[in-house]
Formats: structure tokens, C-alpha cells, sequence
């Protein structure tokens, strides 16, 4: 393990147009080493991981490959080094299958059918469920992120860079990808992890290295770390626990569904079958389950963009299945869906017209079909310091914030709506600690103001953090309600994958928990 | 070596701003080189069309004429184009609004009154929005594509206006000329208002410039056709359903270019025969996107498409040019303005990558 390292960074600089991205930063990563990468959002990382791609290059600095200065000019270059990277977002071709995709980001030409047993391989040593026929367009994020993992593994990679690769995983399945991270990393394949969540760093990673503000702030034993020590090495200051005041009590039933049932839409679409929840004012109900199981689905019905018969839903006592979006917010129902761009919000509207997007009635902005820019203006202006969103203001595009940013925009441009009930889609996917916790503190404190929230997190430690009960969501049904504070996370990740009303499943099931306790 | 195109974060306003005006001056300066290179008096053409129709103010009147319905035409397809709602057939729904003004003038032939104009004003604009109508009907149901169908009815809209000029539309007292009976004083508008050259359409378009900016820029609606049109998941998420865009930017854009047919018919024709049909529908798409989807914008570049126009005939007779170079100047343009979006949104680099890393190195 003396030898060279396998990769090296030495004093690497990249400045953007205004921002300093990488100040001089230094990093050492040995053979089969499994290294983390942390920082929060803005912090430099991806930059970092794009030059060492090969998808930028530095302005100044060098790039050590097996101790020789190594100029990594393309992805393709680096994929020819042997460097495999798995994305945090996926540059995927919707119309195509999942073979297809994967046959483009091969550099060799392979026949189809060869690539497809070589995938059908890799899937099954490392245990990835995935369908190498089926079209994109109608994958959940889960599955997609699979596809990135594949396309990395098939390389037979010598350094495997992951950004958040364990954001969709249930935690079986992560148990699952770390032990083939360690395979990988006995053969001596090093592994570069990127992750927000810290505990998975201190089970997995061997050395871990922090960025903060573009520069390199420590490296560390994380083993030898606490999450918290290290998310304050991140943060550079004290990080804030979600505080909420004891033995709150719930109010009346404020939100649920009555055995919401919709059809699929699409070919690999998800039904809902008999979906019932209840929710009371002041209470924050999680709804866990592994990407692609109906989550998507349920956060559309609620939302209201995707009607469904009248009687399934109720706010507040009032039957509203057959209302649409606005309708449902002007009676104080709001929605976050998962997805930040394009779906939650517009890239190339301003920040205040993407807060009318969803405030314009509620707070007021449209008097006669006339809209109030300087309404709009000021109440954007209120959620971006309430929220210390980092934009230059209310005339700033969405899409130049920063995902985190981003989020912390549109929670609390709902937030400020102050409604009475709220249904949340992974609100702080991909959101760096210091932002996450801001946006959980600022849920509870809704929760507390007596909203009834519902929040879909395949982040099963946030919805344990968060919530006051959890359901498990699998293939379009719910499991039976169960209190945060008895859960087992054995159960739940059984649950997640799949096991209720198989009655072979449950005793399976059974046992599993039996060993485990 | 490589070139690539990164994408801007935040696009300069004054970029977007000015390149209108990168277009046109590119536009002028590769044309006078074509021209040249093919045997004709490259500069001198370039003269014709751009600046003789401003310099001489007996052109005005000519300018005005086209601008008032290539700026409302462009109008209601902006609406649309906002929408990424792709209505390439307002020629058709031009010829329809002329259509429908002519029905509403044989209607009235023998009476007299200040409502005759109004009414046939009427009958085009509900004509221009009933022949977009089943492009947006097919649209929402069928999932039709809105560029093939709208233009399809360009066609039958040509041969709807042959049939009615030469058959039950036809002047009786014609002497069998394809061509409608000519308007009555009371069906006719005058050329010029004011004692300015400028026809009433040319009021009319920068009043309804006016109004579509209040409405794309200050209201509710406005906001749903760009939502619509940048991202329509997010459009439904905010409660804009997608299907109400594309029926309402159709029927609009259909009445506006039922305007323009209008009012051309009773301001500059007083009559309608084969030859009424006159592109204005197509090259207000050049209007639109050269004005930058924005109403004053549009408002101006009307004027300067309007220009090319007049200017095209101008050069045809000085510099001997053929009559499609007007045409060629305008395709130009759209050409132009077109690429010059692209690098107003995205950074254009050139990477001399590995061969600077290996040089700074040696």
C-alpha cells in the first residue's frame, strides 16, 4: 500500500466567471482506498470530480494518474484510464432503453446482445434490479441511477467516482452496494464517494476529505469522526439539531384519502390501490419506500394534477379528489413535487415568477387576471431572506441557483403560504446538510403552527428525523401505520422491499427480524 | 482543438437586447457580399432595400402599409411562439379574415352606416380564429402536430379564396374577372389617417402591441402561456392546463391574422381577387422572432421587415435584382437572429486543452 497513490491532486484551481470553484485544492487517493469527498452544496466537489472526468480542466494545477502528471482531456480519456463515474444527475436519453443508453456511453462497439448479457452480469453480481429493455421515460429516479452504476461498473473500472449514489437505495440495498464497493475496493479498485449522509461515510469510507468554499479544509479518519464533527468541518460552524418541543399534541384530522385509487398511466406506470392515510394538524406523516413504487404517483393525486374521484381525498373535512392545483391551494392544500427543475420550478422564469407559480391566488399577486410583478417581487424578496436562499434577488433566474438553494426557494415559498395542510416529495434530495437541516426545522415549525404535512422521503434516517409516523409505500399500496419511535428500521426496509401480503414474504420477513434482533 | 458551446447561466439582457440589431447589420453585410459574388451591385442592393425605403418619404406610406399587418400578424403568433404553440398557418387565417370581411361586405351591399366596418371587422377576426380552430381541436385531441396542420389549411384557405372569387363571390358586373364586387365607401377605411401616410391598421397594431405586452407581461394568463411553454409539468403543478394555451393562443393568433386580412381588404385592396394572398402570414414568423417574442420589439422589427419589402422592390428596378431578394434578406434575418439566440444562451469556447496543458509543461 506504499506505492503510488492512484490519483493525485495537486494544488488544482478552476475559476468560473465570478466564482473561485477550486481554490488550490490537494487530494490523495490510494489504491483501493475508499475515499469521501464531502462539502456542502457549492463547496467545490462537483467541479473537483468534473476535472478528474475529465469534463473540465483546471486553470491551473496538477492531475497525478499512478504518480505520473496525467492531462485528463475528455471523459473519454478518463474512462480509458480506467475512472468510472456515477452522476448525480443522469444524462440519460428518455426515449431510449435502458441497453440503449448504456451501448452509447460504451466507447467500444459491442454487440447489442453481448452488452446485454455483460449487463444481465453486473446486475446480478451486484444484486441491481433493473429491466435493460425498458424505455427510460418510464423509469423512476431510482432505476435511472441504477443505469449510471451499470455503465460505470461494466468498465471494470480502476477508480469509481459516485455522487450520492445511495439517495434511492432502501437500506438493505445500500448494505447491498456497499459490500460491492468493498469487493470492489479489496481488488483494488479506489473508490471516490460523495455523499451528504455522513453515517454512511463512517460505515464505508477509509479517509475522508472536506471541501469548503472551494478549498480544502481537512482530511480525516472518519471512522475516527462523529457525523456531527464532520458536518461541522463542512459547514464551518455549529450545526443545528431540529429542535421541536416535547409532547405536542395532535389536533383533528386535517388530511387524508379513502382508499385512493388510481389506474396507471403510461405502460410502466404505478397504480394506486387503496391508498388511505389521515393525517392531524400538527402532525408530520412519512411516507417511505424505494423510488418507482407509486411515490410520483400519489404526490400527482395529491397535488391535484392528476384528478381522481371526488371522495377519495378530504381537507379538512371537505371532499376535494376532483379539484385541480389551484383550487386546492386557494383551500390551503400545498404540494412539493421531487423534482426541482421543470417541474416544481421553471430554470428560466425569475425567482418572482416562479413564486407566483404557486402563490399568485393564495397571497393575493392576481386582482381581475392582472398579476402584481411588485408583489410577487416583494414576497419572493421575503421567502429568499426568511429562507437565506443565496440569490442576488427577486429578478434572479431559478436556474442560476444552486439545487440546495433551489429547495430552500420552494419550500418556502410554500411555507410562507402558510397552509393548512402540505404534501412534500424528497425535500431535501440533494440538498447539502446545512440547507437540509434548515428545511426540516422549518417543516417542524409548520407542523408545530398546526399543518398537517405528508412528506415522501426514500431518505429513510430524514423521515426517522422528521416525522411523527411512517408508512411504507410498495408497489402503488401502503403498509399499516406505524409510530417513529417503534419502528424498527429492519421492518421498514423489509417493508420497502416488498413483502406484505405475501404470506411466504412475512414469514420470511419474520425471521429475518427475529435474526436480526 | 475543440469548440464548444456551454450553456450561460444567466443570459445578458443587453445581449438579448441587441442581438435584433447583430442580425439585421449581419444580414446586410453577408447579403452585399452574395450579391456581389453573383454579378449584381452588392452594396447597392443592400442600399435599396434597407435605406432608401427610410430616406425616401414617399416610401412611408408603402412601409406602413406592410408593417401594420406583418405587426399583428407576428402579434398573435408571438402569443403562441411564447407557448412553444407553432401556428405556421396564419397566411390561411389571413385569407380567412379577408374572407370573412368580403361575406360581411356582400351582406351589406346596398347600405350605409358607420357599423358596416366594425361588423366586418368582426366577421374576419371570427374568421382567422375559426380556421385555427380545428388545428387546435386536433392538437389537444389527436395530439396532432400544430406546424403541419396549420399550414395544410394555408392551401385550402388558397383554394377556398380561388373558389369564391371565381364562382359564387365572382363581380357580376365584373366582366368575368376572378375578383370580388369592389367595396362601398361605407366597407372602406382610408389609407391614411391623420394627414400622416399611415394606414389605421398602423394605429391599430401598436395599440394591440400595447395590450399584448400588458397581457404577456402583467397577467395571469401571460404567465401560464410561458409556463406552458417553458416547462409544462411545471405549468400543470401550477394549475395552467396546457390544452386551454393551445385553444386560446390559437383562436388568437387566428384572430389576429383575421385582422391583419381585414383590414388590408378593406384599407389597401377594397376587394379581394387571386392575387390577394401575400406572405404576410409567413414572414411574420420572421417578425416574431426577430423582435424577440416581445411586442415592442415586434412593433419594430414589423417596420423593418416591412422595409425589406418595399426596399425589395425598390432594388428591383435600380439594381436589377429578381424579385425573390427581398425574400432572401428576410430568410436571412430569421437565419441570423436564430443563431445569435443560440450564442446569447450559450458561451462559445474554444479549448486548445491538451496541446496548452503539454506546452506549459514542456
Amino acid at each position: 500500500m506504499d506505492g503510488k497513490p492512484r490519483l493525485q491532486l495537486r494544488g488544482v484551481t478552476k475559476r468560473f466567471p465570478g466564482v473561485l470553484a477550486n481554490d488550490n485544492v490537494s487530494l490523495v487517493v490510494r489504491p483501493g482506498e475508499i475515499h469521501a469527498l464531502l462539502g456542502e452544496n457549492g463547496a467545490g466537489k462537483s467541479t473537483l470530480v468534473k476535472m478528474i472526468y475529465g469534463v473540465l480542466h483546471p486553470d491551473s494545477g496538477d492531475i497525478l494518474w499512478d504518480g505520473e502528471p496525467t492531462p485528463i482531456d475528455n471523459p473519454r480519456s478518463a474512462r480509458k484510464l480506467g475512472i468510472g463515474m456515477v452522476f448525480q444527475h443522469f444524462s440519460l436519453f428518455e426515449a431510449l432503453t435502458v441497453l440503449e443508453n448504456i451501448a452509447l456511453g460504451v466507447d467500444a462497439k459491442i454487440p447489442q446482445n453481448l452488452l446485454e448479457a455483460e449487463i444481465r452480469r453486473v446486475l446480478d453480481l451486484y444484486g441491481l434490479k433493473l429491466d435493460p429493455r425498458r424505455i427510460v421515460s418510464t423509469l423512476s429516479v431510482g432505476e435511472r441511477q441504477r443505469i449510471e452504476i451499470v455503465r460505470a461498473l461494466l468498465l471494470n473500472p480502476k477508480l469509481l467516482i459516485m455522487d450520492e449514489p445511495t439517495s434511492v437505495l432502501t437500506p438493505q440495498e445500500v448494505e447491498q452496494l456497499f459490500e460491492t464497493l468493498r469487493k470492489l475496493s479489496a481488488q483494488g479498485c479506489s473508490i471516490l464517494y460523495i455523499s451528504h449522509k455522513l453515517h454512511e461515510i463512517i460505515a464505508l469510507c477509509e479517509t475522508a476529505t472536506i471541501l469548503r468554499a472551494g478549498r480544502f479544509v481537512a482530511e480525516c479518519d472518519p471512522r475516527r469522526e462523529t457525523s456531527r464533527s464532520m458536518a461541522e468541518l463542512m459547514i464551518g460552524g455549529n450545526l443545528k439539531e431540529i429542535s421541536r418541543t416535547p409532547g405536542r399534541a395532535f389536533g383533528a384530522e386535517k388530511f387524508a384519502t379513502r382508499a385512493l385509487s388510481l389506474p396507471k398511466i403510461g405502460d410502466f406506470g404505478m397504480a394506486l390501490k387503496e391508498v388511505s392515510f389521515s393525517v392531524r394538524a400538527g402532525e408530520i406523516l412519512g411516507v417511505a419506500g424505494v423510488a418507482g413504487n407509486g411515490q410520483n404517483e400519489l404526490m400527482e393525486a395529491l397535488s391535484g394534477e392528476v384528478a381522481s374521484p371526488d371522495q377519495m381525498i378530504l381537507l379538512e373535512g371537505k371532499t376535494i379528489g376532483r379539484l385541480g392545483p389551484t383550487q386546492r391551494r386557494a383551500l390551503g392544500l400545498s404540494a412539493v413535487p421531487e423534482e426541482r427543475n421543470g417541474h416544481a420550478a421553471v430554470a428560466d422564469l425569475t425567482l418572482a415568477l416562479n413564486g407566483a407559480l404557486t402563490a399568485r391566488r393564495r397571497m393575493g399577486f392576481v386582482t381581475g387576471g392582472l398579476l402584481s410583478l411588485s408583489l410577487a417581487r416583494a414576497y419572493a424578496g421575503k421567502v429568499i431572506s426568511t429562507f437565506t436562499v443565496k440569490a442576488l434577488g427577486p429578478h434572479s433566474t431559478a436556474g442560476s441557483l444552486s439545487g440546495g438553494n433551489l429547495q430552500k426557494f420552494i419550500m418556502g415559498r410554500e411555507i410562507l403560504q402558510e397552509p393548512s395542510a402540505i404534501a412534500v416529495s424528497q425535500p431535501t434530495w440533494g440538498v447539502d446538510a446545512g440547507a437540509a437541516a434548515a428545511i426540516r426545522q422549518a417543516l417542524v415549525d409548520l407542523a408545530a403552527r398546526g399543518c398537517a404535512i405528508l412528506v415522501i422521503s426514500q431518505d429513510l434516517d430524514e423521515l426517522l428525523e422528521l416525522c411523527d409516523s411512517l408508512v411504507v409505500i410498495n408497489l402503488g399500496s401502503l403498509s399499516r401505520v406505524m409510530k417513529v419511535g417503534e419502528a424498527s428500521i429492519e421492518e421498514i426496509g423489509l417493508l420497502m422491499g416488498g413483502v406484505h401480503g405475501d404470506p411466504q414474504a412475512t414469514v420470511e420477513m419474520t425471521e429475518a427480524l427475529q435474526h436480526a434482533h | 482543438m475543440r469548440i464548444r458551446l456551454e450553456k450561460r447561466r444567466e443570459p445578458s439582457r443587453l445581449m438579448q437586447a441587441l442581438s435584433p440589431i447583430g442580425a439585421v447589420a449581419a444580414t446586410m453585410i453577408v447579403g452585399a457580399i452574395i450579391f456581389q459574388a453573383i454579378g449584381y451591385d452588392g452594396p447597392d442592393a443592400v442600399k435599396d432595400i434597407f435605406f432608401t425605403p427610410v430616406l425616401a418619404s414617399y416610401k412611408w406610406q408603402d412601409v406602413a402599409a406592410k408593417a401594420a399587418p406583418l405587426i399583428l400578424i407576428a402579434l398573435g403568433l408571438t402569443l403562441g411562439n411564447q407557448a412553444k404553440v407553432w401556428n405556421i398557418g396564419a397566411e390561411g387565417q389571413y385569407i380567412l379574415g379577408a374572407l370573412g370581411g368580403a361575406g360581411a361586405a356582400i351582406l351589406t351591399q346596398d347600405m350605409q352606416g358607420w357599423w358596416i366596418v366594425p361588423l366586418m371587422i368582426v366577421c374576419g377576426m371570427a374568421a382567422g380564429a375559426l380556421w385555427a380552430a380545428p388545428v387546435a381541436w386536433l392538437r389537444n385531441r389527436f395530439g396532432v402536430n400544430e406546424i403541419l396542420s396549420s399550414l395544410m389549411l394555408v392551401y385550402v384557405a388558397t383554394q377556398l379564396l380561388n373558389y369564391l372569387v371565381t364562382g359564387p363571390w365572382k363581380d357580376p358586373h365584373g366582366q368575368n374577372f376572378p375578383q370580388t364586387a369592389p367595396f362601398t365607401a361605407s366597407q372602406r377605411l382610408p389609407a391614411a389617417l391623420f394627414g400622416q401616410p399611415f394606414p389605421p391598421g398602423l394605429y391599430i397594431a401598436f395599440a394591440l402591441a400595447l395590450v399584448f405586452w400588458l397581457v404577456m407581461a402583467r397577467t395571469e394568463y401571460g404567465l401560464g402561456v410561458r409556463v406552458v411553454g417553458e416547462a409544462p409539468r411545471a405549468a400543470r403543478y401550477a394549475g395552467y392546463r396546457a390544452s386551454d394555451a393551445v385553444w386560446s393562443t390559437l383562436l388568437i393568433s387566428g384572430a389576429m391574422a383575421g385582422l391583419a386580412g381585414v383590414l388590408e381588404a378593406t384599407t389597401q385592396s377594397g376587394q379581394l381577387n387571386l392575387g390577394f394572398p401575400s406572405g404576410y402570414g409567413f414572414t411574420a414568423i420572421i417578425v416574431s422572432f426577430l423582435g424577440r417574442l416581445h411586442p415592442m420589439g415586434i412593433a419594430l422589427a414589423g417596420v423593418v421587415l416591412a422595409i425589406s419589402y418595399v426596399g425589395g422592390q425598390v432594388a428591383q428596378t435600380t439594381v436589377h435584382v429578381p424579385s425573390a431578394t427581398a425574400g432572401i434578406f428576410q430568410a436571412m434575418m430569421l437565419f441570423f437572429i436564430l443563431a445569435s439566440d443560440v450564442l446569447v444562451r450559450r458561451r462559445l469556447r474554444i479549448e486548445w486543452g491538451a496541446g496548452q496543458t503539454k506546452a506549459a509543461r514542456a
